[in-house]
């Protein structure tokens, strides 16, 4: 088993995220997250689905999307060098200046941003990868988390592959 | 140019793909779209007595003819008794457009009455489906929904059209060509591909084709007849598969898997190369995966390559259409014998045919050799339902030709046979179509009987009568300690619930019944010179088993033989 990291172009049409996600149910895939926005094109959404699978399924998964009539083109990022980046959102109790202002030491080294200020609490903003994320979830832990959102991983191929 | 209905552009549409017949139920979203199609004297509707038997004679119609075939149905209930039906389509790649009305857009996602979501619940059993939101895109729809259905694996493709759609104003202008970015099936196979299997045909002593439903579709059969004799290869089919390869032929193992032949099985188990054809090895094929064809290296030919390594970890894979790289590999392959492996088939065959007690009781396997021998020569196709009387038929009916067999193969849908066998008539009207059924399945779409009476579409009803859901009391019998939980359909020697001849005869057609071994031919010939559809209730051994068979998730090659 272990993640593996596509990237599906589809028609950006109602019911092609059903359909997605129907595929993933209906098989028992695991999706481990899916993120779809629009592309530079309107017509086409790009689905950055994070899949944990063993080779064999992984390799149904990508013959499965590509069956899809609505998905143009599925790649499989895992092979190759690719970046990926996810935004989290963390609202943390700050009761006190003194705790908030150690929140703000934490936001500052770590290259996060305070976006909220609320009388008892902050809301935390950081873009980065999976590790990224996990550092600054765990620094900011013990001041007690309220709540999180999250996006999920969105990636793109990398042209500079060392050649 | 002028401005013409939604309802009217549907139904130019329909004659623009050449659509010839719908099988059909009206509604309250349908009448503007009935009335338009009421007009067009090129398309025959034929009005079902139920959904489903319009969904299952698109479907027969489908299959026997390999075109598109329609079924229309209103909105909410209309569209959701078609659901068994479009999964019977798809489960056996069958060229299907489904057409159902739908409540007003507006009020679509209000409870509104008669709506259903037909779109999300069918979304995992059609080959796509489409909501026709404007007028404006209903022509494209209809051209990619025909294009789609009927191209690469084919399939059943739903149309849910809004009521206020039909009702819309538009110009007509059909379209010429189809354009889909995501969807570009392969027909030409990889050539260094099909040198591989060849070479391997070549080297190796014990090949096997391995021929499915997929090789039927592509309209192979003769190109599989020319690489099995030139390369000296035996051939065995799938349920799916029977009749692209000739019964008769010596080369022929007749059908694998869960009541395939004891030599086909055993063939695929001793065979060092499989060569896979348009088939999906499916469970009821391979028993227990781990133990399938432990021997051989697989070569795997499919036009769908979500099929390929899917069950089976394939060595050689070929994407493309079954008939163009079957001729290519039959061309690419040197002439070849395997006398040592057809010996050893030879006395497979010998020591465990297919076999039955032959007295003075009806049996089954009796019953469609006598089909079989009644309709040689002459152009028959046979329908089935779902259950032992199936699984008879494909053991004892010898199919010589493609598309002459006609059942629910992937699904195991009962209830298939006999709407089907109504569809496959009316796209085959100089043909023999027979419904060979059992007495549960035919009960579960018998209401057709009024639409092939009323419509004169005459088909031939043979139902083997062993007051049982016979192929579960089978299984009831061998792994239940004979604990016949919900399967018994009649009591033995009690009267007959219901009276097959009765009801045919209430219905306008013709019953008889059989119980006597030495009046099946006469009944048979007696249904096949009759102009009108005909029901034959031949009551059957109770208890008859079908053998050869593979217990659920055993090696195939653990069968029970049944009787000696």
């Amino acid at each position: 088993m272990g993640k593996f990291v596509l990237s599906a172009l589809v028609e950006n049409k109602f019911g092609v995220l059903a359909r997605v996600a129907g595929l993933f149910s209906a098989r028992g895939f695991n999706i481990d997250s899916l993120a779809v926005g629009e592309t530079e094109d309107v017509t086409v959404s790009r689905m950055t689905i994070v899949v944990d699978a063993d080779e064999r399924t992984l390799e149904q998964v990508k013959k499965q999307l590509n069956k899809l009539i609505d998905v143009i083109r599925v790649q499989d990022l895992t092979g190759g060098r690719y970046v990926d980046r996810e935004l989290i959102m963390i609202k943390v109790k700050a009761e006190n200046t003194n705790i908030r202002e150690k929140i703000v030491q934490i936001v500052d080294s770590t290259g996060a941003e305070i976006i909220d200020v609320a009388k008892k609490s902050v809301i935390v903003e950081e873009t980065g990868d999976e590790h990224k994320i996990k550092a600054l979830v765990e620094l900011l832990r013990p001041y007690g988390i309220i709540e999180i959102a999250r996006t999920g991983k969105i990636a793109l191929q990398s042209e500079t592959n060392g050649k | 140019m002028s401005k013409i209905s939604g309802a009217e552009i549907l139904v130019k549409s329909l004659c623009e793909e050449g659509v010839e017949v719908i099988f059909g139920y009206p509604g309250g979203v349908l009448l503007s779209l009935a009335d338009k199609l009421y007009a067009e004297k090129s398309i025959r509707f034929i009005l079902t007595r139920h959904e489903q038997g319009a969904v299952h004679a698109a479907d027969g119609y489908a299959r026997a003819t390999g075109k598109v075939g329609v079924c229309l149905a209103t909105s909410g209930p209309g569209a959701t008794n078609l659901v068994t039906g479009i999964a019977t389509a798809n489960m056996d790649s069958v060229p299907m457009v489904a057409i159902t009305g739908q409540v007003r857009s507006s009020l679509i996602g209000n409870d509104a009455f008669q709506e259903a979501d037909i779109i999300g619940i069918t979304r995992s059993i059609t080959k796509h489906n489409y909501l026709v939101k404007d007028v404006k895109d209903l022509p494209r729809i209809v051209k990619e929904a025909f294009f789609i259905a009927s191209t690469g694996r084919p399939g059943p493709v739903l149309i849910d059209l809004p009521v206020d759609v039909t009702l819309q104003q538009d110009e007509f202008k059909y379209p010429r060509t189809v354009d889909i970015r995501g969807y570009k099936p392969t027909y030409g196979g990889h050539i260094g591909q099909i040198k591989k299997i060849a070479r391997a045909i070549e080297q190796k002593k014990k090949p096997l084709l391995y021929v499915g439903g997929g090789a039927i579709i592509s309209g192979a059969a003769a190109e599989i007849v020319e690489l099995s004799h030139k390369a000296d290869i035996p051939v065995t089919m799938t349920f799916m598969g029977l009749g692209a390869f000739p019964a008769d032929d010596p080369l022929s193992l007749g059908m694998l898997g869960m009541h395939g032949t004891a030599y086909a099985n055993m063939a695929v188990q001793e065979a060092d190369l499989i060569i896979a054809i348009g088939a999906r090895f499916d469970d009821r094929v391979t028993g227990r995966i781990d133990t399938f064809a432990p021997n051989a290296t697989i070569a795997h030919i499919d036009i769908d390559p979500t099929s390929v390594s899917k069950n089976v970890r394939v060595d050689i894979p070929v994407i493309g259409d079954a008939k163009t790289i079957i001729k290519e590999l039959a061309a690419e392959v040197n002439k070849k014998d395997h006398i040592e492996w057809h010996r050893t088939i030879a006395k497979w065959k010998k020591e465990y045919p297919l076999k039955y007690k032959d007295d003075d009781q009806v049996h089954p396997q009796y019953v469609i050799e006598t089909i079989c021998d009644a309709v040689k020569d002459k152009d028959a196709v046979i329908c089935s339902e779902v259950g032992q009387h199936q699984m008879w038929t494909a053991q004892f009916f010898k199919f010589a030709k493609p598309r002459t067999w006609i059942s629910s193969g992937g699904l195991g849908t009962m209830g298939f046979g006999f709407p089907a066998a109504m569809g496959a008539k009316v796209g085959r009207p100089e043909a023999i179509v027979i419904d060979i059924a059992g007495d549960g399945s035919i009960q579960m779409n018998i209401q057709e009987l009024a639409t092939v009476v009323m419509e004169r579409i005459p088909v031939k009803i043979f139902i083997l009568n062993n007051g049982y859901l016979g192929m579960v009391r089978q299984w009831q019998e061998l792994f239940y300690s004979r604990r016949y939980a919900f399967t018994p359909l009649s009591k033995e020697g009690a009267t007959q619930c219901p009276d097959f001849v009765k009801l045919a005869e209430s219905y306008g057609a013709k019953g008889i019944r059989v119980t006597d071994k030495s009046k099946v031919r006469e009944a048979i010939d007696t249904a096949l010179k009759e102009e009108g559809t005909v029901v034959v209730d031949f009551v059957i051994s109770r208890e008859e088993n079908v053998f050869p068979m593979v217990p659920a998730g055993e090696s195939i090659d653990k069968m029970i033989h049944g009787l000696a």
